[in-house]
């Protein structure tokens, strides 16, 4: 099939899923077939895609002119195929582990969860195949919308006061900060098009340029750079599913993905680098990096340390970006695919063992791995992927971050990261320290009979373990993308 | 244009003027709405045609019965002129299908040919107003459009009507006589009516206190017909005791209408003087206008009625308008006249909705909307559209005229401005949320047991104009393009 069409399905193959799964409502069976299925169709149109761009063809369409001189257009280039790599290739999976999860769990409005589901992969899509940075912002948009009604899934008055804060933070700063950073680029250069070597270059200059990429970053609040922050610990109260997929992949990873394309595409490197305009990233990521640590350490309930972990993380691809060395860029790219594969594994085991000991802190999970092994095994490797050890995929982006990091000198970059390194073996260790050599304590034998959680859910999770893995053992196709970041076709 | 269509211009007033007394003749409701319903269609079509004749060979005129201007009445059509008749008209299309059902339920049967008599006088005389090249003609269709309104609002549902009703003649009337007054001045100077010899004859005489009195009862009056903040007082009672149908028509189309007379008077008749520089006009336009954005915005956030709300963020988003007005550039100006399109689409929608919902539930206070999304969720639906284009999301039309706004601020160097006009924006979400939270996010109660969709023909309706919001949100070149040949035209009068 050719490029365009191949793009067109992207987007709308989830879309196109929609209706089967509300018509299927009463048959959840076939409704999940319908979202498994569309997975797999999806999964082999982006490999289309990837087998194009490995031809050196660069798939692009116009979707039409939304403004005069200003189109809706879809181009892909590696960043954006690594990032709807990592989206489609984990949504069947998240599916899989739902249908253990959501029936184990008794959740209410299945088919309404199943279907804004497939409308935020699409939106993912969007925001990785677009051409332009309005075409993104669109896409932006479209995913915080439709993500509310999952974050809100539960309908308590807990969840209607985390829906606002989540809507209220991600609208907020991108209608105020984004939108603003956009018009004033299509102000000053009089495009909007991602060009290799950016397309500000030569227009702007001085402190202007350093004050409008700080509109971009803090603007793209999923990147969660603090202290616009809250909203991820908020989008919590989500079915553990949406936690995974999308809050620890395909919203979170949307931000930062953002702030990747607009550092290397609408910026350019060279001319952040000549107005130090990037400077105080290296900081605020830095600072992040550190703060989400610390507060992570205090959380005892098991998702609202992952949480703040996810928040450290991000900042990790921030500080790739603001290092501005070639190959902590890649670093950064890298680390999108990376800890999405990890940080799914962790959420995806928390979930089971909520389906399978309605246990939610981690203080309660004393010898829990002798009664879940495959769980926590996973949860393990996804650990052990944070905090960047061999043999996972974490090492690999880290290594990349690091080596441009001393590369180019910046020693508080390094300092940052090896600080963080030991802060989350702070975090991660003791919960698998408990969980495998802990022993459970005496009020609980309610739940003594319980083992792993239902079978569905397990095989995910082991399989994005094992995705975890062979990352690394296996980076060569991730790293052709990411290298191919800065010029040269993958 | 020959033959017939050589006297559009003249139809497009006549036909429905002498429709309303043959409505008011036959006194049957069915008869009254098939009549007012074809009407309106006849008009849309009109108006469409004259947009298209004057994109193809630019303005033209039209003398009224032969007589040559400045003697006789000029009828000029420029592309801001047809942008406006093709808004009041569409508006009006989309509601007469829609009124139907709701009149009936509104509206006592022996009256309900009034509404009709009155909703095509309403129709004419803002028809006429967009298309008068003459000052006065266009106080003349400014008052049979007013006085039609004051009944379309006295006709209301409850006695609160009554007041509201008054209260909207008492300051229009103020309004319009500070226009005449403002016309009487200047016609005194130069002794012509016609806007385009006015324009030539008025900046010999700039520097008279004659003339500058003349610009400030225009400003001061026409800012009272477009609710320009400070002098909205008269819009929130009206638009909330209204019927739903009258709502919805006047929500899209009167302000608007207005705002077309402040462009017209104040940009072209007294462009050319430069006192719109020399004199502090454009400050305090965009003082006001700013002010409208942020206390009116979150004025609409507590109220209890969701129509209420909904009449506060009109006089905001009249202010949006006029900030574009304000900012005097080609951009600026373009943002104001595509929100006028923007703005009649979505707020109709949304006032078309909520009379659907005070159909079935007997109100719109927010209270008694909990968990109305279950019973009716197209019109829900439909209210969440205009509702995320009212907040100005990406593909609405809304984000439009944001977009242009901001660009424009922007174009100017006006960095505070562009920041204001989005943080404002953001005021929309929490009044917009609220009916979210409201609607889908709570059980409905044993009072809305029996509640049931909205009838077909309202939901047609409504869908027209929610689904046109997101259509012209996708593709705004058509109305943006014509909203930039408007602002061209209009600032080729203007004094730099």
């Amino acid at each position: 099939m050719s490029p365009s069409t191949l793009m067109i399905l992207a987007l709308l193959l989830p879309l196109l899923a929609v209706g089967p799964i509300v018509l299927a409502g009463r048959y959840p069976n076939l409704r999940e077939a319908v979202s498994l299925g569309t997975g797999g169709l999806l999964i082999a149109v982006v490999l289309g895609l990837l087998s194009h761009l490995a031809d050196g063809i660069v798939p692009a369409l116009e979707l039409g002119q939304m403004l005069p001189g200003l189109a809706l257009r879809l181009e892909l280039e590696p960043l954006g195929m690594l990032f709807a790599l990592v989206a489609a290739g984990l949504w069947p999976v998240t599916i899989l582990y739902a249908i253990g999860y959501m029936r184990g769990h008794h959740e209410k409005n299945q088919t309404r969860f199943y279907a804004f589901f497939a409308v935020a992969i699409s939106a993912a899509m969007g925001v990785a195949l677009s051409g332009n940075m309005l075409t993104l912002f669109v896409f932006y948009e479209v995913l915080t919308i439709c993500t509310f009604p999952l974050v809100t899934h539960a309908g308590t008055p807990e969840a209607k006061k985390a829906g606002r804060t989540y809507l209220g933070i991600l609208i907020g700063t991108s209608i105020l900060l984004q939108l603003l950073a956009i018009i004033a680029t299509w102000s000053l250069a009089g495009t909007l098009d991602f060009a290799p070597g950016g397309i500000l270059a030569g227009k702007v200059s001085g402190p202007l340029v350093g004050v409008l990429f700080a509109l971009y970053v803090f603007g793209i609040g999923k990147a969660a750079l603090m202290p616009f922050h809250r909203w991820l610990p908020a989008a919590m109260v989500a079915p553990t599913p949406v936690s995974a997929l999308l809050h620890a992949v395909a919203v979170v990873k949307a931000g930062v993905f953002t702030v990747l394309k607009v550092t290397v595409y609408i910026f350019g490197i060279d001319l952040l680098a000549e107005n130090a305009a990037a400077d105080w990233l290296v900081w605020a990521a830095g600072f992040t990096i550190i703060a989400a640590s610390v507060v992570a350490l205090s959380k005892d309930n098991l998702k609202a340390r992952l949480a703040y972990s996810t928040i450290s993380q991000l900042s990790y691809v921030l500080l790739g970006a603001a290092i501005l060395a070639p190959l902590s860029l890649m670093g950064a790219a890298i680390h999108i695919a990376a800890h999405a594969l990890g940080k799914i594994t962790l959420f995806f085991a928390a979930g089971a063992v909520m389906v399978a000991s309605h246990k939610t802190e981690i203080s309660q999970m004393a010898g829990i791995g002798r009664k879940m092994p495959w769980t926590m095994g996973a949860f393990a490797i996804g650990a052990l992927s944070m905090i960047g050890l061999p043999p996972t995929a974490g090492f690999v982006s880290k290594w990349y971050v690091l080596s441009g990091a001393l590369q180019s000198q910046q020693m508080v970059a390094v300092a940052v990261i090896t600080l963080s390194t030991l802060l989350n073996a702070a975090y991660f260790l003791p919960i698998l320290h408990s969980a495998f050599f802990g022993r459970a304590a005496d009020d609980d034998h309610h739940h003594h009979g319980h083992g792993e959680a239902p079978l569905p859910s397990v095989l995910a999770l082991c399989l994005t373990a094992a995705g975890t893995i062979a990352l690394f053992v296996l980076p060569d196709q991730v790293l052709t993308l990411a290298g191919a970041l800065l010029g040269g076709n993958p | 244009m020959s033959g017939p269509l050589e006297h559009l211009p003249a139809l497009a007033v006549v036909i429905p003027l002498m429709t309303a007394p043959v409505i008011v003749a036959l006194r049957r409701p069915w008869a009254g709405w098939l009549l007012a319903t074809l009407v309106s269609w006849a008009s849309l079509a009109m108006s469409l045609l004259l947009l298209q004749q004057v994109l193809e060979t630019g303005p033209f005129s039209y003398l009224m019965g032969g007589w040559a201007a400045p003697w006789g009445i000029e009828y000029r059509v420029d592309q801001l002129d047809a942008f406006v008749l093709v808004i009041v008209s569409a508006i009006a299309s989309v509601v007469s299908v829609y009124a139907r059902k709701s009149v009936e339920a509104e509206i006592e049967p022996d009256r309900q040919y009034l509404f009709y008599a009155m909703f095509v006088l309403c129709l004419c005389g803002l028809l006429g107003m967009a298309i008068t090249g003459d000052a006065f003609n266009l106080f003349v269709f400014l008052e049979i459009s007013s006085l039609s309104t004051y009944v379309l609002v006295g006709m209301g549902r409850d006695r609160r009507a009554l007041t509201a009703s008054l209260r909207y003649l008492i300051l229009g009337t103020v309004g319009a006589t500070f226009y005449v007054i403002g016309i009487g001045l200047a016609y005194m100077m130069t002794g012509t009516l016609n806007m385009a010899d006015l324009a030539q004859r008025l900046p010999a005489m700039a520097h008279t206190s004659t003339v500058r009195a003349a610009l400030a009862f225009l400003v001061v009056g026409i800012g009272l017909k477009m609710a320009a903040f400070p002098l909205h007082a008269w819009l929130p009672n009206a638009y909330t005791h209204a019927p739903s149908a009258a709502a919805a028509l006047l929500a899209g189309t009167a302000t608007k209408v207005s705002v077309y007379v402040f462009l017209r008077i104040v940009l072209g008749v007294f462009g050319a003087t430069g006192l719109l520089t020399a004199l502090p006009v454009t400050q305090v336009l965009m003082v006001l206008a700013l002010a409208a954005m942020f206390i009116c915005s979150a004025v609409a956030i507590w109220q209890p009625d969701l129509k209420r709300a909904l009449a506060y963020s009109s006089v905001a988003q009249i202010g949006y308008i006029l900030l574009g007005v304000a900012l005097l550039s080609e951009t600026g100006l373009a943002a104001g006249i595509v929100h006028l399109f923007n703005h009649a689409v979505m707020k109709s929608a949304l006032f078309l909705a909520l009379g659907a919902v005070a159909l079935r539930v007997g109100s719109t206070r927010i209270d008694a909307m909990r968990g109305i999304g279950r019973k009716m969720p197209m019109t829900m639906a439909a209210v969440l559209v205009a509702g995320l284009s009212l907040i100005g999301v990406p593909l609405t039309v809304g984000f439009v005229s944001k977009w242009t706004l901001v660009e424009a601020a922007l174009d100017d160097g006006m960095w505070p401005v562009a920041v204001l006009i989005l943080a404002s924006s953001l005021l929309a979400v929490a009044y917009v949320w609220r009916i979210v939270e409201a609607a889908w996010m709570a059980q409905p109660g044993p009072e809305l047991a029996h509640v049931r969709e909205a009838p077909t023909a309202m939901l047609l309706s409504i869908w027209v104009l929610a689904g046109a919001s997101v259509w012209f949100g996708i593709d705004a070149t058509r109305t943006l393009g014509v909203a930039r040949l408007a602002a061209q035209t209009l600032l080729q009068g203007v004094a730099p």
